[in-house]
């Protein structure tokens, strides 16, 4: 008895729709981030985080909207991630009905909004999401560094020591995700968010890889990861939030069923 | 006429997921206000709260809220606090440099350690974060709801009651802490009942049709 891993389905959103294709056989309409919501909600999703890919100024009140949307349907934990900027980018959200928010590459240029968002609203809804990339060369001791602009552009910045330094500044939560491994379908960089999560002593949601429900259960079992997210694996139908649940069950990982 | 729920606004949390959660299970209106003489007509009044307790603590008695709050619970109606709201219900938290809170139940807020460890001696994340079991008694707010039913947790501080009479649910993370106190008309939980799919809703479906007779 005690706090269950959590697996959280990913919705990569664009102008409102979901983007990277999303299959259901019975939903007419499979780019409706609401619908898919909810399809996850019923389907015994732990939360839903939706990440918001909209460049557009204009796009980003679609993105509003749609939040508002999703949190009058689900009620499960919500986090909205992409394109959080300043406090009044996450009271727009909050407002709208999110529970967290995503802080990535203004983490990076101002590691001090992660401190000043922190003590605004509350370590509970800081979520900060480290993009990350091995450099060390083979045979070399593991090291990874902070990636920006969806994987190509360096920083300099250890991933293990920034991911201590942004629990220090008050995050509530860290979401990793694996730039060598992201859209592989090879599993988690396992090395990579076990040196993670043993260097905070905050929740650490492993992401970037998922092929299949063994990579879920590696992700908790051999990365000590206490959530996972994935997306493709659910959207296109291949795996249900409940077989994976009673997969990871069946390993001995305790889930919410 | 139909009944009215008030959400107390004191500025601290995400009040738009209560508010929508409680018009998913109900055909009361819903109100989301700071104004107390709005407060005082209400039939039901929730406090929820989130964030550090020192800033819902200090905005509480400038609001002048922990009157309110006094006066709601004395006039019978049914009250439900939430997370930090419960908190705040609590004589005093240790969070903040030491609190002193509303002390409408006996008991404090304490902080679950940087080293807090599991029953195979792990260490254990803090914020206590995600579904946890809930082990409750026969109050009649937990009606439907299945033994240990799973509940959506976020907190680093946890309820210790100075009245086991008044703990009305139990969880275990490193540490056993009070999920849920109450007495008469005022019930309180440390899980957010609004994010915790059915067990939460079916918790607060169960609220709005109380008479506050535990």
């Amino acid at each position: 008895m005690g706090l269950a891993k959590r697996i959280i389905p990913c919705l990569d959103v664009d102008n409102g729709r979901v983007v990277k294709g999303v299959q259901f056989v019975d939903i007419r309409d499979a780019g409706d981030p609401v619908e898919i919501a909810k399809r996850y909600n019923e389907a015994g999703a732990d939360e839903i985080t939706f990440l918001d890919i909209t460049a557009s100024h204009q796009g980003r009140d679609t993105t509003v909207h749609t939040v508002e949307r999703i949190a009058s349907e689900v009620f499960i934990p919500l986090t909205v991630g992409g394109g959080i900027r300043s406090n009044d980018d996450i009271r727009r959200m909050l407002n709208a009905g999110a529970d967290k928010v995503g802080i990535n590459s203004a983490a990076v240029h101002n590691p001090d909004f992660v401190k000043a968002a922190s003590d605004r609203f509350g370590a509970q809804c800081i979520v900060v999401a480290i993009d990350a990339k091995q450099v060390s060369a083979p045979g070399e001791r593991l090291r990874w560094e902070i990636f920006t602009h969806g994987g190509r552009k360096p920083t300099g910045i250890d991933a293990v020591e920034w991911a201590a330094r942004m629990s220090d500044y008050g995050a509530g939560e860290i979401l990793l995700t694996s730039m060598d491994r992201d859209g592989t379908k090879n599993g988690f960089d396992l090395p990579l968010t076990s040196a993670i999560s043993a260097a905070v002593p905050i929740p650490v949601i492993a992401s970037g890889g998922v092929g299949n429900l063994q990579h879920l259960v590696d992700g908790v079992t051999e990365g000590h990861a206490d959530a996972v997210l994935a997306a493709s694996i659910f959207h296109f139908g291949e795996y249900s939030v409940l077989e994976a649940k009673e997969y990871m069950q069946e390993r001995g990982i305790e889930v919410r069923l | 006429m139909s009944e009215t729920v008030a959400v107390i606004d004191y500025g601290m949390g995400n009040l738009h997921s209560v508010a929508s959660a409680l018009g998913k299970v109900c055909d009361h209106t819903i109100i989301v206000t700071s104004d107390p003489a709005e407060i005082a007509s209400a039939d039901r009044v929730i406090f929820p709260g989130v964030g550090a307790i020192g800033d819902c603590m200090g905005e509480i008695k400038r609001l002048g809220f922990d009157a309110v709050l006094r006066e709601q619970v004395a006039s019978g109606k049914p009250v439900l606090g939430i997370c930090v709201g419960m908190q705040a219900l609590m004589s005093n938290s240790a969070e903040s440099g030491g609190t002193e809170c509303i002390d409408l139940f006996p008991g404090s807020v304490e902080f679950f350690g940087n080293q807090l460890k599991g029953d195979q001696g792990e260490t254990l994340k803090v914020p206590h974060m995600g579904w946890n079991q809930v082990h409750h008694n026969d109050h009649p707010l937990w009606a439907d709801i299945p033994q240990d039913s799973r509940f959506y947790f976020v907190h680093s501080y946890y309820v210790q009651s100075a009245n086991s009479e008044q703990v009305m649910a139990s969880c275990h993370y490193g540490v056993s802490f009070a999920a849920a106190v109450g007495y008469n008309n005022l019930f309180a939980v440390q899980f957010h009942p609004e994010k915790s799919h059915t067990a939460g809703l079916q918790l607060l479906h169960n609220f709005v049709r109380w008479n506050g007779q535990s």
